[in-house]
């Protein structure tokens, strides 16, 4: 009887795969559990084995190419047996699958012997070289059982701990189970992987960070925002700040350091105040990593600076460590060698949020772009006397819009009100900073 | 620290308690003439005299309630039942009347008593004289159960018995007897093990084992076999089965995240059963294993040599359970 090759899920994310190199022939004999070919997939370069005895009849995907799991690349039959319908069907399949996207998972997945294995196989992690391979990949060590991840108590509890997600852990316990060993294991080579450049180019050098896991929860979120708005999903949530007392805090502390030649603009306090919240709230203070979200420990703030060909933001190393005698004087001297073109890369990297100011064009409210992998900015408004009620009667006062723009795959919109609300409180109440 | 036999550590903390406090006495089948069928009243009716150390008839109930009944009056009786097995015979008086005496004279009376003696499996007594009994007087609440496993144990924890107040079975182990092992000597102090705290009898941090009773040295026999393939096994004697010390239960499958409960009766609905419901209940998220238990097989216990051995928990068992659970096996 014929058996068909899929693209097998051979890493617990793959999509698609791509064949590397053929091991074996059209015409070579395969016996179960033989490597048949080496697959490019979104992690390593995996083998993939024969799930039956024959002739490995027809390749029907040349090295380089490229499809989806489940689908049909290869058919091993006997040496006589008619084959024509089987490849027919998989072409067909084949190019329904371009066309429909993920459908070809469903579509070539249900075939001959597999049945609803198949698509259990997408999330599972088959054995890809034992030597004695399972009748279906369900079976290869999966911890999937009905949909279902098998796992100790205890493994449950530490994955959740480390932040592991389990969907990714091959289980070694009696059917699969997810034990204690196997989470650590996971727990190493996720340590392992992240090293210092796995958020491509940008600088991480000063940064103390921690790597969440995506849950399935967070990942969907993620998929289905970007599928939505584009890549990075944003939405915006604005507040609006009485900056009655930040506007006279910052005359008084003016004057003092006017014999230091050191002026405080509103913007500079608007820069400490975001430090302060941020280090309230590091759920904002975060990079979206792809599989992963990266917090931090410490906050470098990007600031938006407007040169003539365009805009460049340079950055405020450790803004929650520094007073606002030292903000001041930094922002003026990085804006003035940014306009100047004299900024060294590392001046204008590594930012971990950002914060764009157009008040000084008396722009009342705006949003920002996100700066990716940054999760999320400030789009700053001018200070304005407006009208408000307070306590029950109209009184002007000086009022400032603040928008946040923030990337929902890492911040959810009570996070980032959350964060806004402590930095209102701060701005309405410099003395908060302090608390 | 004298060594001395599990025996001996009996005796002296029933003369240690006798003679500190006169209204302690011994009563049972062959106490006194004979100095009790295994030799732990060994000299009592000389030193005490026969109003103290009393020979019954053979008459477990009429003994039985007799001794309910002095603890009712004011006196602190010491129960011998010549093995446990025959103690069913008294279970009317121990279930109905010794276990709730406090409980339905809404605690006006309380009976500060001792039922003792063997428990458990010998050597080829065949079926009716083999069984762990236990679980027969940890099902009703209102009896305390202890179960020494050594010489010190035995004899802190039926000094801790005679002074409680409420009725205490302490079933002795009847191969246990003869085993020796160092008791602190009565001039550093009064020895007393207060009831419902277990002890580790061998530290590791791989699996636990818990246990009671003679099963304890089962228990260590599998952990010292189990140390050469590199598996440390941490032992937990439970020593007193109500009070239960659920703490320590919980402190060892904390450590090592998983556990086997070894006993020496029958599977079904026996000790092992109510510690696996505890550490579910109160450990859940420590595990990374089944809880599995190791008992005698649920049979009658043969009088066959070959097949008595095939049916009792064994070492080997044991070994093979923790490795189970270790997922090595």
């Amino acid at each position: 009887m014929a058996t068909k090759v899929h693209m097998e899920a051979l890493s617990p994310t793959m999509e698609e795969g791509q064949v590397v190199r053929w091991v074996k022939s059209e015409g070579d004999g395969v016996s179960y559990g033989e490597i048949l070919a080496e697959i490019e997939t979104d992690k390593a370069t995996m083998e993939l084995v024969a799930r039956g005895d024959g002739t490995l009849r027809r390749i029907l995907l040349g090295e380089g190419g490229t499809a989806p799991v489940g689908a049909v690349i290869a058919v091993i039959a006997t040496a006589d047996e008619d084959i024509a319908s089987l490849v027919d069907g998989a072409r067909q399949s084949a190019s329904d699958g371009a066309g429909a996207g993920s459908e070809a998972v469903t579509t070539a997945a249900p075939s001959a012997g597999q049945g609803p294995a198949a698509t259990l196989a997408a999330t599972s992690v088959p054995e890809p070289s034992g030597s004695e391979p399972a009748q279906v990949s369900s079976e290869d060590g999966s911890s999937m059982a009905g949909g279902r991840i098998r796992a100790s108590p205890l493994a449950r509890r530490l994955a959740a701990e480390e932040g592991v997600a389990l969907q990714a852990v091959k289980g070694s316990g009696p059917g699969g189970r997810i034990v204690k060993r196997d989470v650590e294991q996971a727990v190493k080579a996720q340590d392992g992987a992240l090293g210092p450049d796995a958020t491509g180019g940008l600088t991480h050098s000063e940064a103390d960070y921690e790597d969440v896991a995506l849950s399935q929860m967070r990942k969907t979120i993620a998929k289905r925002l970007v599928e939505s708005i584009g890549p990075v999903p944003h939405f915006f949530l604005t507040i609006d700040v009485d900056m009655s007392r930040a506007v006279e805090a910052r005359q008084r502390v003016n004057a003092p350091l006017e014999r230091e030649g050191v002026k405080i603009s509103i913007n500079d306090i608007v820069l400490k105040a975001t430090a302060v919240a941020l280090r309230r709230h590091r759920d904002c203070n975060a990079h979206w990593g792809g599989d992963h979200v990266r917090r931090f420990h410490r906050v470098h703030i990007g600031v938006a600076v407007a040169i003539d060909d365009g805009l460049i933001t340079p950055v405020v190393r450790d803004a929650h460590l520094k007073g606002l005698s030292q903000i001041a004087p930094e922002v003026r001297e990085l804006a003035a060698r940014a306009r100047d073109k004299q900024l060294k890369p590392d001046e204008y990297t590594g930012s971990t949020f950002s914060v764009s100011n157009l008040g000084m064009f008396g722009i009342e409210e705006f949003t920002g772009v996100i700066n990716p992998p940054e999760a999320g900015m400030l789009a700053v408004g001018a200070v304005e006397d407006r009208p408000v009620v307070d306590g029950g009667i109209v009184v002007i006062r000086p009022r400032m819009k603040i928008t946040m723009s923030c990337d929902h795959r890492v911040i959810d919109g009570a996070q980032g009100s959350r964060f806004l609300n402590t930095l209102k409180q701060i701005l309405e109440e410099p003395l908060a900073a302090l608390l | 620290m004298a060594i001395i036999t599990y025996r001996k550590a009996l005796n002296e903390a029933l003369v240690e308690e006798m003679e500190q406090d006169d209204s302690v006495f011994l009563m049972g089948e062959e106490v006194a003439e004979y100095d009790g069928a295994y030799k732990v009243s060994k000299g009592l009716l000389d030193h005490f005299g026969e109003e103290r150390v009393v020979d019954s008839p053979i008459s477990e109930l009429g003994f039985a309630g007799l001794g309910i009944g002095a603890a009712m009056v004011g006196l602190r009786p010491v129960i011998e039942f010549m093995t446990f097995n025959f103690s069913f015979l008294a279970l009317d008086q121990v279930i109905n009347s010794a276990a709730k005496m406090s409980y339905m004279s809404g605690g006006q009376i309380n009976l500060p008593m001792v039922f003792r003696g063997p428990t458990g499996a010998a050597l080829q007594l065949s079926a009716q004289h083999s069984q762990s009994c236990e679980t027969w007087f940890l099902h009703a609440p209102g009896v305390k159960v202890v179960t020494p496993a050594t010489p010190a144990d035995a004899k802190g924890l039926l000094k801790a018995a005679i002074r409680d107040e409420d009725p205490v079975a302490v079933m002795e182990g009847e191969l246990l007897y003869n085993i020796k092992g160092e008791v602190p000597d009565a001039e550093d102090g009064d020895f007393v093990i207060p009831l419902g705290l277990a002890d580790v009898k061998r530290d590791g941090g791989d699996v636990s084992i818990i246990t009671n009773g003679a099963m304890v040295h089962v228990a260590l026999t599998a952990a010292a076999k189990l140390e050469k393939e590199g598996i440390k096994a941490e032992v937990l004697d439970l020593r007193s089965l109500r009070p239960l010390d659920v703490d320590a239960i919980l402190a060892t499958v904390t450590k090592t995240n998983r556990a086997v409960v070894l006993e020496e009766g029958w599977p079904y609905v026996g000790v092992g059963a109510q510690i696996v419901s505890i550490i579910q209940e109160e450990a859940f998220d420590e595990l990374d294993a089944p809880v599995l238990r190791v008992t005698q097989a649920d049979v009658p216990m043969p009088y066959a040599k070959n097949l008595e051995q095939m049916a009792k928990p064994s070492a080997e068992r044991v070994v093979e359970a923790c490795k189970q659970v270790l997922y090595v096996s």
